[in-house]
């Protein structure tokens, strides 16, 4: 095709309960388009129960120039980590 | 008199059966990935269909032939397929009102037969109407877009209407085996679904801005065999190997 359709990104949600993931992007028209495509290219091995599409170009991302002020102040701060703490046995998840 | 119930599945499952054979040509050659991958999907569904409507065929008709011995080793005299499935590819406009069109009869003849009184019809019936239902709302959604996209996408969506409205009808023709499917707890005939389903695609026509032919002029004999010239070119190469290395299993 000459003239390329928009760019749509796909989360799909697994199993009940847990959150929709980011499983990649597909190229549409419109939103039933985009829908109807991440349906046929994203499940077709019964990957999902429910589907998101976001066009592309409404997601705002961090920018990679940005990268040391953005996360350099994160690292070397253990003590925000929940591991100076004993677990009781009867926690089997945390 | 043969069991009508083997005629009918033999007609569904042959109808599947060459679909799928002629959208699984696209694979690798369609106009986006994503219609790859949504075709691809489409003739496997209707593959699947045809194992199922097949080995009832061969359940029913009890002379040890399997589903697979259906398909591959039958002439193009001895298929039911209508022939709006054997009809070529030619373009992507072609190939999707196809679709459309065997969409919208599925649908209802599904519809038709998850209400009848023989479980084994109405179980594989149940399994596939999900599936078509989906394949309806895919090829309707599409024919719409294109009808009232560009001027060049409505004119090749047009004419592909115009080309194919002939073939079209049949799939509602009656054999004289349908006429004892009400014993087999079939309570309608294929040419009763013809009305219902024309007024579901005039209905689409608001929105498409298509024109659907009114020439009542539709090719007939697909029940008894008679076929266009190309369905011989598809059985070629689909039971190609099979009559190739008799017997082949991989």
């Amino acid at each position: 095709m000459s003239i390329e359709s928009p760019l749509w990104e796909v989360f799909i949600r697994g199993q009940h309960g847990t959150a929709h993931r980011h499983v990649g992007s597909l190229h549409a028209s419109d939103a039933e388009t985009a829908m109807n495509n991440a349906r046929d290219v994203y499940t077709r091995r019964n990957e999902g129960l429910s589907i998101w599409v976001v066009p592309s170009n409404q997601i705002i991302a961090s920018s990679p120039s940005q990268k040391g002020s953005m996360f350099d102040p994160s690292q070397g701060k253990i003590y925000r980590h929940p591991s100076f703490y004993d677990i009781p046995k009867v926690v089997k998840k945390i | 008199m043969s069991d009508p119930r083997f005629h009918l599945a033999l007609r569904m499952g042959d109808n599947s059966l060459i679909l799928a054979q002629q959208n699984s040509k696209w694979c690798g050659h369609a106009p986006t990935l994503e219609e790859d991958i949504a075709l691809a999907n489409v003739s496997l569904d209707l593959m699947g269909h045809a194992q199922m409507w097949l080995g009832l065929a061969a359940d029913i008709e009890a002379k040890g032939r399997t589903a697979d011995e259906l398909a591959f080793l039958r002439d193009s005299n001895e298929f039911r397929n209508a022939l709006l499935c054997e009809r070529p590819n030619i373009d992507f406009a072609t190939t999707l009102v196809r679709q459309y069109l065997f969409d919208a009869w599925h649908l209802e003849q599904l519809g038709l037969l998850c209400a009848g009184a023989d479980i084994s019809v109405v179980e594989i019936a149940q399994k596939a109407f999900v599936e078509v239902q989906y394949h309806r709302q895919r090829s309707s959604s599409l024919v719409i877009k294109l009808g009232d996209g560009s001027e060049e996408s409505h004119k090749r969506i047009q004419n592909a209407v115009e080309a194919l409205w002939p073939y079209f009808g049949s799939l509602f023709e009656n054999s004289d085996n349908d006429h004892f499917l009400f014993e087999a707890g079939i309570p309608e005939l294929p040419s009763s679904l013809r009305k219902r389903v024309v007024q579901q695609l005039s209905a689409d026509c608001v929105q498409s801005t298509l024109i659907l032919p009114d020439s009542v002029f539709w090719h007939k004999g697909a029940v008894q065999g008679h076929h266009t010239e190309n369905l011989g070119y598809i059985l070629a190469e689909m039971q190609y190997l099979q009559r190739t290395y008799p017997s082949s299993n991989w």
